[in-house]
C-alpha cells in the first residue's frame, strides 16, 4: 500500500500539470472542456481508506481550482466524485469480488467493467461541475450538453491512458 | 456514549463528505463574484415570495399608522409651500420705462383675501411693509388693473379694489388719448364706468381703455377693460360702460408696481401749487 504512494505522488503532479497547461487552453467551441485529473480518483487503490479518498479528492480539486482561479469549484465536484466512488465499486462489483493486489484498471477487469466505472464516475463529475459553474437550471439542455460533450472526451483520455499503464507494466 | 462513538466512526464518510463539500461550496462562493451573486440570487428567489407575502400583510396593518403619516407629511409640506411663497421675490426687481424716463419696480404676491360683493371691497396681499410695499402702489394682474394698495403692516397688505365705489382711476382711450375718471358704479363685478370723455371723440364699442399714467401710481398702459356701451349724459360728456378685462372673481396671484419717482413727482407737482 505505502510502496504505491510515491507512485500516485507522480501521477498527481503529472495529472495536474497535463489538466492545467495542456487541457484547460484547449476549448472547442466552448462545448468541450475534457477534465483528464479525475483519472487519479479513478485509479486508487481499491483498499483506499475512504477518509482518504475524500482527502486526496479535495486536494487534487483545490490544486486545478487554484490554478484555474475557482476556488471550490473542482475540489466539490471531485469530492463529490469521490464520495461515489465505493457505492459504485460496490454496485458494478464482479460477482467473486475484488482480488487483493489489484488495481481499478482497464487490464485486470476488462474493458467492460471499466467502461462502466469510468463513465458513471466522470459523469457525475462533469455533472456537477458544469451545474455548479453556471448554478441554475435554465439552460438545462445547453449545459448537459457541455456535459455529455465533455464526459466523452475526458473517457476518451482515460481510456487511452489506460493503455500507457498497461504498457507500463509489461515492461 | 461507545454507541455515539461506534455510530460516528460507521458514518465518518459521509460525515466527512458533507464537511469537506460544504467547505468546498464556502470556498466558491466566497471567492467568486459570479457564484456569490448566483447564490445570493438563488436564496432570494426562495425567501422572495414569503418576504413579499409578510410584508403585504404587515403593510395592510399599519394603515392607519400610515395614513397618519402622510397626513402629517401632507402638512409639512403645505407648510414648506406657505413658507416659500413668503419668502419668494422678496426684493423687487427694476424696469426701466423708457419712453416715460420713469421707473416703476415689480414685485409678485398673492391674494389671500378678496371680496367682489360689497360697494367698498378690499384685497388682502400676502406681502407688506417687510418685502417692500408701500401704500399708493398699483396692483395688477396679468396686465390688467386690479387696485391700489391702501395700507401696509409687516407681512400684510389692503388693496382698494377696482370694485371700489371711492377708487377713480385716470384712464384713457387707447386709439386716441381722450381721456378721463373711470369709476365702479357698484352694479357688478364686469363693469365699471369710464365719465368725462368730451362728446367729440370718436369712440365706439369694443375700444380699449388703459390708464393714463396722469397719476403717480399706475404706469402707462395698463390694461382697464373694453368700450361695452355709451351714452350722452347732460352736458358736453359720455357715459362709457366699459367691461373690465380684469375676472375679479378668480384673481390670485398679482403684480405690485411700485413708482420709485413717485414722492420726486408729487413734490414737484405741489410746488407748482404752492407757487401758484
Amino acid at each position: 500500500m505505502i510502496k504505491l504512494f510515491p507512485r500516485y505522488l507522480v501521477s498527481f503532479i503529472l495529472l495536474v500539470f497535463l489538466q492545467v497547461f495542456i487541457l484547460n487552453n484547449i476549448q472547442f467551441s466552448g462545448y468541450i472542456n475534457p477534465y483528464i485529473y479525475v483519472l487519479l480518483i479513478l485509479a486508487l487503490p481499491f483498499e483506499t481508506p475512504k477518509w482518504l479518498l475524500l482527502i486526496t479528492a479535495f486536494t487534487l480539486g483545490l490544486t486545478i481550482d487554484l490554478f484555474s482561479g475557482t476556488a471550490g469549484m473542482h475540489s466539490s465536484a471531485t469530492v463529490f466524485m469521490a464520495f461515489l466512488r465505493p457505492y459504485i465499486l460496490k454496485v458494478i462489483s464482479p460477482r467473486d469480488g475484488y482480488e487483493s493486489e489489484t488495481l481499478p484498471q482497464l487490464r485486470y477487469y476488462g474493458a467492460n467493467w471499466f467502461l462502466r466505472y469510468a463513465v458513471i464516475l466522470i459523469l457525475a463529475h462533469h455533472l456537477f461541475l458544469f451545474f455548479i459553474e453556471v448554478l441554475r437550471f435554465s439552460d438545462f439542455f445547453a449545459t448537459f450538453a457541455r456535459v455529455i460533450l465533455s464526459s466523452i472526451f475526458t473517457i476518451i483520455l482515460v481510456l487511452i491512458s489506460q493503455y500507457f499503464y498497461r504498457k507500463d507494466t509489461r515492461r | 456514549m461507545r454507541s455515539l462513538i461506534n455510530f460516528l466512526l460507521r458514518i465518518h464518510f459521509l460525515l466527512l463528505f458533507i464537511f469537506i463539500e460544504v467547505f468546498s461550496i464556502y470556498l466558491l462562493i466566497n471567492n467568486n463574484n459570479f457564484h456569490k451573486a448566483r447564490f445570493v440570487n438563488l436564496t432570494r428567489q426562495v425567501t422572495g415570495n414569503f418576504y413579499t407575502k409578510t410584508t403585504k400583510l404587515k403593510q395592510y396593518l399599519s394603515l392607519a399608522e400610515e395614513n397618519h403619516r402622510l397626513a402629517e407629511e401632507n402638512n409639512r409640506l403645505l407648510n414648506i409651500i406657505e413658507s416659500t411663497y413668503k419668502s419668494d421675490e422678496i426684493f423687487f426687481r427694476s424696469v426701466n420705462d423708457t419712453i416715460f424716463n420713469q421707473r416703476y419696480m415689480y414685485t409678485s404676491a398673492r391674494i389671500i383675501n378678496n371680496s367682489i360683493n360689497k360697494k367698498h371691497n378690499f384685497l388682502t396681499l400676502n406681502k407688506g411693509n417687510q418685502q417692500g410695499l408701500r401704500p399708493e402702489m398699483a396692483v395688477v394682474s396679468d396686465g390688467s388693473i386690479v387696485g391700489i394698495v391702501k395700507g401696509v403692516s409687516k407681512n400684510y397688505a389692503t388693496v382698494i379694489s377696482l370694485l371700489n365705489l371711492d377708487l377713480r382711476i385716470s384712464s384713457k382711450v387707447k386709439k386716441n388719448g381722450y381721456f378721463g375718471s373711470l369709476n365702479w358704479d357698484g352694479k357688478g363685478y364686469q363693469t365699471a364706468i369710464l365719465n368725462e370723455i368730451p362728446l367729440h371723440a370718436d369712440i365706439q364699442v369694443g375700444d380699449t381703455i388703459i390708464t393714463s399714467g396722469f397719476s403717480s401710481i399706475f404706469p402707462e398702459g395698463i390694461l382697464i377693460g373694453f368700450i361695452s356701451d355709451f351714452e350722452e349724459k347732460k352736458g358736453s360728456f359720455y357715459e362709457i360702460e366699459v367691461k373690465l378685462s380684469t375676472d375679479f372673481k378668480s384673481l390670485g396671484n398679482v403684480n405690485v408696481i411700485g413708482n420709485l419717482l413717485q414722492i420726486e413727482k408729487l413734490e414737484l407737482e405741489n410746488q407748482a401749487v404752492k407757487n401758484d
